[in-house]
């Protein structure tokens, strides 16, 4: 076992680490191919970043690719994003038409990659029109969704669908987000790395420098929101369940940290809005963070007494398992793959509105005894469930049963 | 599990029990029910891998409070319809006694379609509650562990892994062509020995709890076993 596998198998145990061992064998033949639009910002890079490590660390020759694109490419994939969450989006046609022809200049760029590759995993809608660009492809091609697709605009998902319907197998983070496609649907819950910068254990001295760093007081209760600036993250009804319940602890602090995406050009916009919804108040602290801070959202998760997520869309939300992993309570919109993680007076409180949010979080902030209950459970939970292991060995067994045409069962003998 | 092994000093006439470990990955068949005749409808089409699913996955899923019912059809009943009768007879289904999974379809379209003569009424539930027809493939891992004694068995069982806890104690209801689990055909080919043990895990009721408790309650019978 390589140094790498031995610190998962110390996180996880090594009957898991065995199990990725003995799916990874069948497959040391094959290139795997990872494509997606953006390598830095989002949980989808954050989790190639140590998927694609791992899966090389198993023998498999795999690569990560990114599409790239101009500023209109961007705005017409943040509309489709917003239009399969549900929002009625209007895209030009003209977005459209660039939307393909910057995918065919990718499909050139990338052709002898993926023409020999025998397996891809297409990452969101970005770069879906890869496969009908490549007539010649050899290998099987896989559309991972990581969006809230439940209730989609229709004509967005119907313009999409039309990419999408050729692939051997899509994947989706709930059964509510399958869609009629001619190809089996796998429902595979992504994941987060317990040995990370965003979740390795960090010392207490780190914790009091972040904070100190941007004015947060220790002494006094924190709430915490982490996401991009986006409107289907409600950070504003993040600040007005924040003042709500100020009302009743006027001690309250809260800290909305953000960072951007690459391929997210609404950042800006959102980021002002909610500025101006935060106005003057001191305990308000709106954090723009580069990508990469990892550690400083660490630091920020151990040091919040009660995490929020309060999204009205979610295709998981990878924040509520770090969080989660640092055994503190969340307060998560009623929606999507929060409803996976977030169980109600177990691991925190599903909510539907600021008032609903403000009601848990004073609940929460009185209770001591709840939070240090829920604090034993999450972490346990997400050991159980939504660590990068259990995620890979879900990727490895796809792959296993799309080479070899597995029926209903994979004997490994 | 074939031949006679000579393990030390003892020659120990039965084969041993070769421990597998088991996950099962999930897969969307996009069948969705909103009320009780789109579920009977569905049933009576729906791979029979779904069925097993909806009766057993969610045993491998983490799990805070104790099952109120013993499979998914019931508890979308009691929970998304409303309809605490259907709930209590569909809760009463137990999928280990029948031969095989078309008999068990046949036997929740009976109850569904007896319910539906019942009421005049048709329920819907909300959209973001319907019945999300799931099935699944099954991964079974192969593991160094072979036990040749059921005592070398107790102290182990304690510690193993979820997983092959539901692929010997309930997956093997499946495979078993007398439907019982792999403890006790294990344990019937020592003869007459370890009947008192065979006893104490038929009294198991595997339908009720999580994997943790089960493998405590195996744990301690078989280390009450004398």
């Amino acid at each position: 076992m390589t140094d790498l596998l031995k610190s998962y198998a110390t996180v996880v145990g090594p009957a898991v680490i065995e199990q990725l061992r003995q799916l990874a064998l069948l497959l040391q033949h094959l290139r795997v191919v990872h494509v997606n639009s953006t390598r830095l910002g989002g949980g989808v890079a954050e989790i190639l970043e140590k998927l694609v490590p791992l899966m090389r660390e198993l023998g498999i020759d795999t690569r990560w690719e990114i599409i790239t694109g101009n500023p209109e490419f961007y705005h017409c994939t943040k509309a489709f994003h917003n239009g399969l969450q549900g929002k009625a989006v209007e895209i030009p046609t003209e977005w459209l038409a660039n939307f393909e022809a910057i995918n065919a200049v990718n499909a050139e760029r990338l052709r002898p990659v993926l023409e020999e590759a025998d397996i891809v995993f297409i990452h969101d809608p970005q770069p879906a029109p890869l496969l009908r660009l490549l007539p010649k492809r050899q290998g099987r091609w896989i559309w991972r969704c990581h969006i809230d697709i439940n209730r989609p605009h229709r004509p967005i998902w119907r313009y999409l669908r039309n990419f999408v319907k050729d692939y051997d197998a899509s994947i989706f983070s709930l059964a509510a987000f399958a869609q009629p496609l001619p190809h089996p649907q796998y429902l595979i819950p992504p994941s987060i790395d317990p040995l990370s910068e965003k979740n390795v254990d960090l010392s207490e001295a780190e914790i009091a420098e972040v904070c100190r760093e941007f004015g947060i007081d220790r002494e006094r209760p924190v709430i915490l929101q982490v996401s991009r600036f986006d409107r289907f993250k409600d950070p504003v009804g993040v600040i007005q369940a924040y003042r709500l319940a100020k009302a009743y602890l006027p001690s309250l602090q809260l800290v909305l940290a953000g960072g951007s995406a690459s391929d997210d050009p609404e950042g800006e916009a959102v980021l002002a809005e909610v500025r101006q919804a935060a106005g003057n108040d001191p305990d308000a602290h709106i954090l723009l963070l580069p990508p990469d801070a990892h550690r400083t959202i660490n630091a920020l998760q151990r040091a919040a007494d009660v995490v929020l997520q309060k999204s009205l869309r979610e295709g998981f939300g990878l924040t509520v398992t770090e969080a989660l992993w640092k055994g503190k309570p969340v307060i998560g919109g009623d929606t999507g793959g929060i409803r996976l993680q977030v169980i109600d007076h177990h691991t925190g409180f599903l909510v539907n509105t600021p008032e609903g949010a403000a009601l848990r979080i004073r609940y929460l902030l009185h209770h001591s005894e709840k939070r240090r209950e829920m604090n034993l459970k999450s972490r346990e939970f997400v050991r159980e469930n939504f660590l990068i292991t259990r995620h890979l060995r879900e990727y490895l067994a796809l792959m296993v049963s799309l080479m070899y045409q597995a029926e209903d069962r994979i004997e490994l003998v | 599990m074939d031949g006679v092994l000579n393990m030390g000093h003892a020659m120990l006439e039965s084969a041993p029990l070769v421990i597998k470990d088991f996950a099962l990955l999930a897969i969307a068949t996009g069948k969705r029910a909103q009320n009780l005749r789109e579920l009977r409808d569905q049933l009576l089409a729906i791979h029979a891998d779904s069925i097993y699913y909806h009766f057993w996955g969610g045993l491998l899923h983490s799990r805070f409070e104790e099952r109120e019912y013993n499979n998914d059809f019931a508890a979308w009943a009691r929970r998304a319809l409303h309809d605490k009768v259907l709930a209590e007879r569909l809760s009463m289904v137990d999928a280990s006694v029948h031969g095989d999974l078309e008999e068990l379809r046949e036997e929740l379209v009976e109850i569904i379609e007896q319910r539906l003569d019942e009421r005049e009424v048709l329920a819907w539930t909300q959209p973001d509650r319907q019945f999300e027809f799931i099935r699944s493939q099954a991964v079974v891992f192969r593991t160094e562990q072979r036990f040749y004694t059921p005592a070398e068995l107790a102290g182990f069982i304690g510690q193993m892994p979820l997983g092959s806890i539901f692929y010997h104690f309930i997956d093997a209801r499946r495979r078993n062509p007398n439907h019982l689990d792999d403890f006790r055909v294990w344990l019937a080919s020592f003869g007459e020995r370890y009947t008192g043990l065979k006893s104490r895990l038929a009294e198991i009721d595997p339908y009720f709890t999580s994997l943790t408790d089960l493998r405590t309650r195996l744990a301690e019978a078989f280390s009450a076993n004398p």
